[in-house]
């Protein structure tokens, strides 16, 4: 029987061997500590899983009808003292399990910057973290790097042991960003931000996909993730320098386009506010940020002119529809040049780098818009042209 | 004819929306009509076109409602099932450069079409089968509050059924997940009929299950048989009763939802758009406020199923009624506390996620005592391992699995890097295989002589007990270790090759599977040819302790004779055992409700909205809708639904089982 069992085993035993549980192996710290948190979960709960199971078995066997010694009291339906036990017993893992969630849920919260590059390791100031900019395009990943503004399609490297701070965006639908080796994933949602915080620990190419399915493409969004010494990463950052393209708006709408299997590309130079831009919807030219849209509205809305000004909307880019009963698709004009609101979004996202808390994030005040509460707001009537407004930096 | 009248009788609908142009597709057309020619066929040759009428599509009793629940629920599960074998196909071929023999146009709508047809048209019906059989007979009660609204639910859930078999071969379903996330199903990015497919099959299906959770409720809270106190109700009955509080409480929320995202298709608003003020994450929030208590709408019942099973096999009272009663209703209340551990990842902050963990973790405390309970319930007892009782024990051992990973997965950093993987779909087919269907399989062995008076042949229950055990843990175990190495859902092709294997085993484990469905389809054929050498005529075939097994196998139309009076909360048992008599004379007649071909009719309608809804068909939408509210309203002025059973004619049936007994004995 014994040897039976092993020689069942054997054969699982060679297949895992062969495998690369990159879960449970990862090469990241963050990784690695979630790694630790799910180890310690599973045992924990072990304790009142492998007990379960041993008395059901036990028991069938036991209490089987053809069993002659066995007790049979048909009867028996209570007692206190088993009844706290099983109630007391799962409450005291959780309890447990439940101390070490609030514990790890708020030290690996992904917003959270990273304290240590490795057990025994925290970060200094000669840690300066690496930025990238991730935006999930249909069907391909985008990442700028704005410290050295370049940009890559579908590969993705940085160095090892230095702090990653990674800002997430989408063009489209919904991704997931995740590299198991590095870190655990996370939402990359149009017109909202997401942030992750990691460290790469081993040198060496990993895979990262989205893990959120987003439409035909889905498969193929694949992406090398390189971890280099400080060496090969200034190599890197050279070989993107001295690649040809260049990343404008106008490059960027082209390259946002539907299209699958894409091979990895390199951009020498980026539009340093193109990802301000896909974050707030505004590429294209002529159409008001949603940050400068939410500021407006924070700050009472622009009333009747406000609702006049949308325009149909022309930029098609992904043959998109009107609804069937509903008017004609349209967008809301932008009343600033793109570069004024895209200076002002840079501003805002610079003070956002220093740390919490938020500063307010109001950099747009027309002449005509007073804060709620601040003196009377004029009707309607007088509310000013678009003209007029003006934006104060 | 000219276009646009075309187009104004058949909106989009074109020639080209027919998928003749996919092999597979017009292969399973052509399978399926030929099967369901002959089916038709058979039903004209053998003249039972008005049997089924009169007995069955226009009866209101809830036993043959409840079993044509069951029957809708095993004809989904071949689709459903035939959905998910060619996706573990796929997954296993799909290596080295192959792409597979599904494009992604055609994977991606099987893997929406499985979740969704799994969930609300397998899942669903069978659940909703089994209260709707087993409640009514188990408080002593002649029918459900609202007879005819049960016929109505039911053929409205058919009508969604319908409308999704329809979109395999009229246009095509929605390539977005089963749960449709905004943008992605917005009209922007799935402009195709697939997502209205979607949206009108659970919206008529949504009406119906609605319905008759409120039936449920009112039955269960006002047709109690005098002596039963809430406490007295058997734990089916009890975990039935928070399954439909569930299902009223949250079904609305689904219905809104969707009529939220449908306005954004059809109307132009922006609830879930990227642009002007929308935000997909609503939808998610609010899917899933709908879809967490779903999930405890699908097992609570059959925790409710193993209670009775495991008391009455092991011949012994259940142990810790009330800690069972509890924990019940404590599920129940935090299962609309937890639904954010489905989106961790979406950058929620961490005392929020760690709060939604925490929450999650405390479900299984209860869910951990009622473990114990059956646990205890079998230990001293005297244990007949007949097949429902089997099939018990599979779910204490499975589950408990499936659990264990659950609360890993409420763990948010845990999550962070299983969320999406097939580690997480391993988990809910651990927890919806090993506990819903492993529940429902020993509720159909348990109540099936009950329904129809003979048992299930054990051999070839056995045959199907055993192919889905193990083809489960074959099919779901490599998932588990695939989701450790990174592999996340809804993948068309891979490039790793050392994946390879683990898909073929679970592949493996899928056959086996279909090897169970298949042995289950014999046992049940196998059963009716043998029922003679099966039958039971005692009405109590397990030694049964609830009042159902106090009546007649099956049950007659009024289920009982003369209400009984609850003592206890293993009502028959206590009865057997005060040395029962039944009652042979003084009958009276009985006061029963009138079938109706309304609901069938009301049903008909819907799928019409539905369809022309779908098809921008706008004569057609509104002229069902226009017939939909006439016959509505023209049923109110039936007064014709009630009839009396004479006295003489209940007297003639309960002395045909005196005879059977007295033969019996």
């Amino acid at each position: 029987m014994k040897r039976s069992g092993a020689l069942l085993l054997f054969p699982l035993a060679a297949l895992l061997s062969g495998c690369d549980l990159v879960v449970l192996s990862p090469a990241g710290d963050v990784a690695a500590q979630q790694r630790d948190l799910l180890v310690v979960s599973t045992l924990l709960m072990l304790l009142i899983i492998v007990p379960v199971m041993a008395l059901t078995v036990l028991f069938a066997w036991r209490y089987r009808q053809s069993s002659t010694t066995a007790t049979y009291t048909p009867d028996w339906d209570h007692s206190t003292k088993l009844e706290l036990v099983i109630w007391a017993a799962p409450l005291l893992v959780i309890i447990c399990l439940g101390a070490l969630t609030w514990l790890g849920t708020h030290l690996l919260d992904p917003y959270r910057r990273i304290d240590r590059i490795e057990p025994g390791q925290p970060v200094t100031q000669n840690h300066k973290p690496l930025k990238v900019e991730v935006v999930a395009l249909d069907w391909k990943w985008l990442f700028i790097y704005p410290e050295y503004g370049i940009a890559s399609v579908n590969e993705l490297a940085a160095p090892v042991n230095q702090p990653i701070d990674f800002r997430i965006t989408s063009s489209t639908v919904m991704n997931s960003f995740y590299i198991p080796a590095l870190a655990g994933q996370i939402y990359a949602m149009p017109a909202m931000e997401t942030k992750l915080h990691a460290v790469i620990n081993r040198p060496g190419t990993y895979t990262g996909f989205s893990a959120n399915y987003s439409g035909a493409g889905f498969s193929g969004m694949r992406f090398a993730f390189h971890g280099l010494s400080d060496q090969a990463f200034a190599d890197w950052v050279a070989q993107a320098k001295s690649a040809q393209g260049t990343l404008s708006r106008e490059t960027y709408l082209e390259l946002e386009r539907p299209s699958e299997n894409e091979p990895v590309r390199r951009y020498a130079s980026v539009d340093p506010d193109l990802y301000g831009a896909i974050l707030n919807l505004c590429v294209e030219r002529g159409k008001m940020c949603m940050n400068e849209m939410m500021s407006i509205d924070a700050k009472g809305g622009l009333g009747l002119a406000g609702v006049r000004n949308t325009l149909p909307l022309q930029y098609d880019k992904l043959a998109r529809r009107g609804a069937v009963f509903g008017d004609a698709p349209s967008y809301v004009a932008s009343i600033c040049t793109a570069e004024e609101a895209a200076a002002a979004s840079r501003a805002a996202r610079l003070d956002d780098d220093k740390g919490w808390p938020l500063r307010d994030l109001s950099p747009l005040r027309g002449v005509g818009l007073l804060a709620p509460g601040a003196g009377t707001r004029r009707a309607d009537a007088e509310a000013p042209s678009l003209g007029l407004l003006r934006l104060e930096l | 004819m000219p276009e646009s009248l075309t187009k104004f009788i058949f909106g989009r609908l074109t020639l080209e929306s027919l998928p003749l142009h996919e092999p597979i597709v017009v292969g399973t057309f052509i399978v399926v009509a030929l099967g369901g020619l002959a089916v038709l066929v058979a039903i004209t040759y053998f003249k039972l076109w008005g049997y089924l009428w009169r007995e069955w599509f226009t009866s209101v009793d809830h036993k043959k409602i409840g079993v044509m629940y069951m029957v809708l629920g095993l004809v989904m599960l071949l689709r459903g099932f035939s959905d998910a074998i060619m996706m573990r196909l796929q997954q296993a071929i799909a290596f080295n450069g192959s792409e597979g023999y599904l494009n992604a146009h055609h994977y991606d709508q099987i893997f929406t079409a499985h979740g969704v047809i799994m969930i609300f048209f397998v899942a669903m019906p069978f659940v909703t089968g089994l209260m709707n059989f087993v409640v009514p007979l188990q408080i002593g009660a002649r029918d459900v509050s609202f007879p005819f609204l049960n016929n109505f639910s039911f053929w409205m859930t058919v009508g969604g059924a319908i409308l999704v078999m329809a979109s395999l071969f009229v246009g095509e379903f929605a390539r977005t997940g089963w749960l449709a996330y905004p943008p992605l199903s917005g009209i922007n990015y799935s402009p195709d009929v697939g997502v209205d497919y979607y949206i009108w099959a659970l919206q008529v299906a949504g009406v119906g299950t609605t319905l008759s959770g409120i039936n449920l409720i009112c039955t269960i809270i006002k047709m109690r048989a005098p002596g039963m106190t809430m406490m007295r109700m058997p734990v089916f009955t009890w975990t039935s009763l928070c399954t439909n509080v569930l299902i009223v409480a949250s079904f609305p929320v689904l219905t809104a939802v969707l009529t939220l995202l449908a306005l954004d298709r059809y109307v132009g608003t922006n609830f879930f758009t990227n642009d002007f003020g929308g935000n997909p994450m609503m939808y998610v929030n609010l899917i899933w406020i709908w879809g967490h208590p779903e999930v405890y709408i699908l097992i609570l019942p059959l925790f409710g199923v193993f209670s009775e099973v495991t008391s009455t096999f092991s011949g012994k009272r259940l142990f810790g009624y009330t800690s069972m009663v509890y924990a019940t209703v404590v599920i129940t209340i935090l299962s609309y506390l937890v639904w954010l551990h489905h989106f961790f990842t979406m950058g929620s902050g961490a005392s929020v996620n760690s709060f939604f963990g925490i929450t999650t973790m405390i479900i299984s405390i209860p869910t951990g005592a009622k473990m114990f309970n059956w646990l205890f319930t079998m230990y001293r007892g005297r244990i007949r391992f007949e097949l429902p009782m089997m099939w018990t024990l599979a779910f204490m051992l499975t589950f408990v699995v499936g659990g264990m990973t659950g609360v890993l997965l409420a763990v948010p950093p845990a999550d962070f890097v299983l969320h999406n993987s097939l580690f997480l779909i391993a988990h809910f087919h651990n927890v919806i295989i090993g506990g819903v269907l492993f529940g429902l399989f020993a509720g159909i062995a348990y109540w099936w002589p009950k329904a129809f008076g003979f048992r299930l042949d054990p051999f070839w229950g056995k045959v199907s007990f055993w192919c889905w055990v193990l083809g489960f843990w074959f099919a779901f175990m490599p998932l588990y270790i695939l989701g450790l190495m990174g592999v996340t859902r809804r993948m068309r092709v891979f490039d790793d090759p050392s994946l390879q294997i683990w898909f073929v085993i679970a592949a493996f484990g899928a056959v086996l599977i279909a090897a169970g469905i298949a042995a289950f389809l014999v046992q049940i054929f196998v059963s009716i040819r043998k029922r003679a050498e099966l039958v039971d005529v005692t009405g109590d075939p397990w030694d049964g302790r609830t009042l159902e097994w106090s009546t007649s196998s099956p049950p007659p139309a009024y289920n009982f004779a003369f209400t009984p009076v609850i003592r206890d909360n293993d009502a028959w048992w206590d009865m057997k055992k005060a040395g029962y008599r039944r009652p042979l004379n003084g009958f009276k007649p009985i006061h029963m409700p009138k079938n109706t071909g309304t609901g069938v009719i009301l049903a008909v309608f819907s799928v019409a909205l539905g369809f022309g809804l779908i098809w921008y068909m706008w004569w057609l939408a509104a002229l069902s809708f226009v017939c939909l509210i006439a016959t509505a309203i023209g049923h109110t002025f039936n007064y014709h639904r009630d009839f009396d059973i004479p006295a003489a004619e209940v007297a003639q049936t309960e002395e045909a089982r005196t005879t059977l007994l007295a033969a019996q004995a």
